[in-house]
């Protein structure tokens, strides 16, 4: 078996561990949309209680609620989920996963005797183990576990597809023999994976938000878990911060994208299709900010745009890599 | 990032602070960062009209109202989107600025819409007028905004910080602490000193009674978003003006030949419109050797190109000589001239005679790749010197495989077993009408094949080295060796290769980067400096301290003697450290005066 057998075989199995951990964090939904029943089971019979002015104080043991109104103040849950082995069995899975998938992105770039990101395949391996990666950096500053399920249910599916852009190691060509390469896309991919998770909180705020104008009573919510999750206007915060530093990555990815253009192609910006999408991205998260300070964009319609420029980066990447004409076509397939 | 905000007036943070500095109506161009903190403050944001309500415009007041849509947030956010939608049609359809071979092929494939297309300029989609019309509207707004935007944080760069609020608990970041045996002169002269040394600028004020220090900081983030924006426009500017005064030009140039970097030695020039061709510095480059290096380990990989490098000379006017390699991306930077490796390929030595043996034909014959085997086609035009016109139509085979119906194809991109196959054409070349023809094309509308698949006469296959008689006793044509002392069955030599290069002026490049890199300074600093406003009020502590949660180091026996301090922050644009830097301001100052930690 050589390295990159090894590789594919480590794939799998980061591949099985994300899924895994996937099963874990739905178990958690599943167990906050549980807890908010009962939740909301236990505040009818203690205002019930309150009401006929009876010793209540059997209702107000039950659980720890701290906002009954669906926009909390301080951006907080209405229900606080309890601690959940289900929630930390994920995380752990999805560190155990982390880490195979970094031994078969090294393997493979051991293999090759380069980077691992000069083709599709490459690309597609790396860039969801930087999703993973800058996911689990962002847990230990902000308890983000509830995007858990969306995260790694992203990853399986991209590297689910990435098996399709399956291409053997191969010495890299001319026109990719640059050190720009190792910067260029390795930007890209890391401006990608802060987009990615600024695309699944305002994914959450958008339901979040339609979940708040409803006003639902706690019993009467669809989602229940949302309850446990923070509200529309923090987590359109939280999207918003780790968005800028995806489109500040992006950002330098177009200029030292345009400067390696340069030099292997003569021109530092010619509207290759790849450039342009690129410019298209840089342009929609541009207006994705500017509609954050603008009364009447914030909120719903600027989550909009985040989701839509993300579909944008994974357009570019998925559709235009493979079936667009350009210079880009280093996908190998 | 913004440009301007119509969005937030009303709802502005430093609506407890009450100051002059950010009132009236210059107010529409502060931070539009600024988030409505104060959502609950200022209730009547939400009912204030956003548009003008003055029915009675006239031309001056048309005109205001029209230049304040233009410069306003929402305009700017529809005109980035519709700049972004604008943009798609160029990838979906081929540019002739990037791909002018694919026009045509579309005009070819699609007669009907192509023109169609091509009156909405949708084959010039980055030049056409409407996509020009988006991003002029799109920078006029923008420089609508700097400049008031420049003029207002100048104002706001030498003006003092505000005047503390009265009431400071009506903040959301709101501390408050006692601290006894403390004298309000010192609570004062520490918190001074603490903000001094953080960053802030800071502002004494005495209202009633109590002593506040005001203090302001992140300025930066303001200047941040101004370079950024203005950055954003020097780019714009340096491409398009800049851009006149380069020229780019193509050159195709064989192993063994030389180019002179003059206007009409290029194969194509495409100069700037302030380029002055007499400006070219005349130097001579020559190709002396192409080395090209295949994969022939990885089986995977096989063929695939490894290395490409082009050995050159330069000759300046003085005759000095100098040696130079380059690479794909290793360009040849020269005398001002940026010189880079675009593609390469095979150029045969071909050579006609007519019938008496006199040359009327003899190059090596640039033949353009079709595919990753290097199979290419070719076209040698001999008008003159043979009883007719004749025309050659070549294939090249670097390594020559036959297929089943006597084709022929490439099975590897180096010379293994090269081989010539000739199309022979007689007639009319179509070249004496003074129009112009591409010496890689052949028409042969008015011409009769007279060797290959369309007549008796099978074409004409050559190895390095071998000659062959043309039909109809025209003459006979030789396919020559580059390398004719190589053991017998070596072809690895034995044809020239060319290297095209595109030789680029473009003085404008390096403000292109200079202002690139300005935009993602100024980017950085408008999104991570935090701008914020914070205040310390110290209050004499009158009548008993109810809540004494500082013990004085000194001073215990006085127990009147003490001060009740409030610190308060207010975020001016995103800020999600805040909360933190005012706990951390109370904390040190309780330290300043003197409070044990743990």
């Amino acid at each position: 078996m050589d390295l990159n057998d090894f590789s594919v075989m480590a794939l799998w199995t980061a591949l099985a561990l994300y899924a895994l951990a996937f099963i874990a964090f739905t178990f958690d939904l599943a167990r906050r949309s549980t807890e908010v029943r009962q939740a909301a089971d236990a505040v009818v019979p203690s205002a019930v209680a309150r009401s006929s002015s009876t010793a209540g104080s059997e209702a107000s043991s039950v659980r720890t609620l701290t906002v009954d109104r669906p926009t909390g103040t301080g951006g907080e849950a209405r229900v606080t989920a309890s601690r959940s082995p289900s929630l930390r069995v994920g995380v752990a899975l999805t560190i155990l996963g982390f880490v195979v998938h970094l031994a078969a992105d090294v393997t493979r770039g051991i293999a090759a005797g380069r980077v691992p990101w000069a083709n599709m395949y490459e690309f597609a391996m790396t860039g969801t183990l930087l999703i993973i990666g800058v996911f689990l950096v962002v847990l230990t500053r902000e308890d983000l576990r509830f995007l858990g399920t969306f995260v790694t249910g992203l990853v399986v599916i991209l590297l689910g597809l990435s098996w399709n852009f399956y291409v053997e190691v191969a010495p890299l060509i001319p026109a990719l023999q640059s050190a720009w390469l190792v910067v260029h896309v390795f930007v890209a991919s890391l401006g990608t994976a802060f987009l990615a998770l600024g695309f699944a909180l305002s994914v959450v705020q958008l339901v979040q938000a339609r979940q708040e104008r409803l006003q639902l009573e706690l019993s009467a919510l669809k989602m229940r878990f949302l309850a446990t999750l923070p509200s529309a206007d923090r987590l359109e915060n939280l999207a918003y911060r780790v968005s800028i530093i995806g489109f500040i990555f992006w950002t330098f990815t177009l200029i030292a994208g345009a400067i390696w253009a340069e030099s292997a192609w003569g021109r530092y910006w010619g509207w290759d299709t790849k450039e342009v999408w690129t410019f298209i991205i840089w342009v929609i998260y541009a207006g994705y900010i500017h509609a954050r300070a603008t009364r009447g964009w914030r909120g719903t319609r600027s989550a909009w745009l985040s989701i839509i420029g993300f579909a944008a980066v994974m357009f570019n990447f998925g559709i235009v890599n493979v079936f667009f004409k350009g210079l880009h076509a280093y996908s190998g397939l | 990032m913004t440009s301007s905000s119509d969005s937030d007036r009303g709802a502005k943070p430093q609506r407890p602070a009450r100051s002059a500095d950010l009132r009236g109506p210059s107010d529409r161009i502060d931070d539009p960062n600024a988030r409505p903190e104060l959502d609950g403050e200022a209730p009547e944001s939400a009912a204030r009209p956003d548009g003008p309500v003055s029915p009675k415009l006239g031309v001056v007041g048309s005109l205001r109202f029209f230049w304040r849509q233009l410069t306003s947030m929402r305009t700017a956010i529809l005109l980035l989107l519709l700049l972004a939608i604008a943009a798609i049609p160029g990838s979906l359809v081929p540019q002739r600025s990037s791909d002018p071979n694919g026009v045509t092929q579309y005009f070819v494939d699609n007669p009907d819409l192509a023109p169609v297309l091509d009156k909405l300029q949708l084959f010039d989609v980055y030049s056409s007028a409407w996509f020009s019309a988006v991003y002029i509207l799109l920078f006029v707004s923008l420089i609508g905004c700097i400049i008031p935007r420049t003029k207002h944080h100048f104002d706001a760069m030498r003006s003092r910080p505000p005047r503390t609020p009265a009431r400071l608990s009506r903040l959301a970041d709101h501390i408050e602490e006692t601290y006894a045996g403390v004298d309000p002169d010192t609570a004062i002269a520490e918190a001074r000193t603490l903000l001094k040394k953080s960053g802030y600028r800071v502002e004494e004020y005495d209202q009633r009674g109590v002593r506040s220090v005001s203090a302001e900081r992140g300025y930066l983030r303001e200047t941040g978003n101004l370079v950024f924006h203005a950055s954003l426009v020097g780019v714009l500017v340096a491409v398009g003006i800049g851009g006149g005064f380069g020229y780019s030009g193509q050159r195709v140039v064989v192993e063994g030949q030389s180019f002179v970097n003059s206007v009409i030695d290029y194969d194509t020039i495409n100069p700037g419109r302030f380029f002055d061709q007499d400006s070219l510095s005349p130097y001579a480059l020559t190709l002396d050797r192409f080395d090209v290096t295949y994969e022939t380990q990885n089986a995977d990989a096989f063929g695939q190109p490894i290395d490409f490098t082009a050995h050159l000379t330069t000759t300046t006017p003085d005759g000095d000589t100098e040696d130079h390699s380059m690479k794909v991306n290793q360009p040849l930077r020269f005398a001002g001239t940026d010189v880079f490796l675009l593609g390469n390929g095979y150029a045969p030595t071909i050579t006609v005679r007519d019938p008496e043996g006199t040359v009327v034909f003899t190059d090596s014959v640039p033949f353009l790749p079709q595919d990753a085997n290097l199979t290419s086609v070719g076209v040698v035009k001999v008008p003159d010197g043979l009883e007719k016109q004749v025309g050659l139509l070549g294939f090249f085979y670097p390594t020559a495989q036959p297929l089943e119906d006597g084709a022929f194809t490439s099975t590897f991109p180096d010379l293994v077993l090269p081989m010539l196959s000739l199309n022979v054409y007689t007639g009319d070349l179509g070249i004496d009408g003074g129009v112009p023809r591409s010496v890689y094309t052949l028409n042969t509308d008015d011409m009769t094949q007279v060797a290959g698949r369309d007549s008796d006469v099978e074409a004409i296959q050559l190895l390095p080295g071998q000659s062959a008689e043309l039909p109809n006793g025209l003459g006979s044509i030789e396919f020559g060796n580059a390398d004719p002392d190589a053991a017998t069955g070596d072809f690895s030599n034995s044809v020239p290769r060319f290297a095209s290069l595109d030789i680029h002026s473009d003085p404008s490049q390096v403000w292109v980067l200079l202002f690139a890199v300005l935009v993602t300074l100024g980017l950085l600093t408008s999104l991570f400096v935090p701008r914020r406003r914070v205040w310390i009020a110290v209050h004499p502590a009158d009548g008993p301290p109810g809540a004494r949660d500082g013990e004085g180091a000194d001073g215990d026996d006085e127990p009147t003697s003490g001060v009740r301090v409030e610190y308060a922050g207010l975020a001016r644009g995103e800020d999600p450290g805040l909360a933190e830097a005012v706990e951390a301001l109370a904390y040190r100052h309780g330290t300043a005066l003197g409070v044990e930690r743990p």
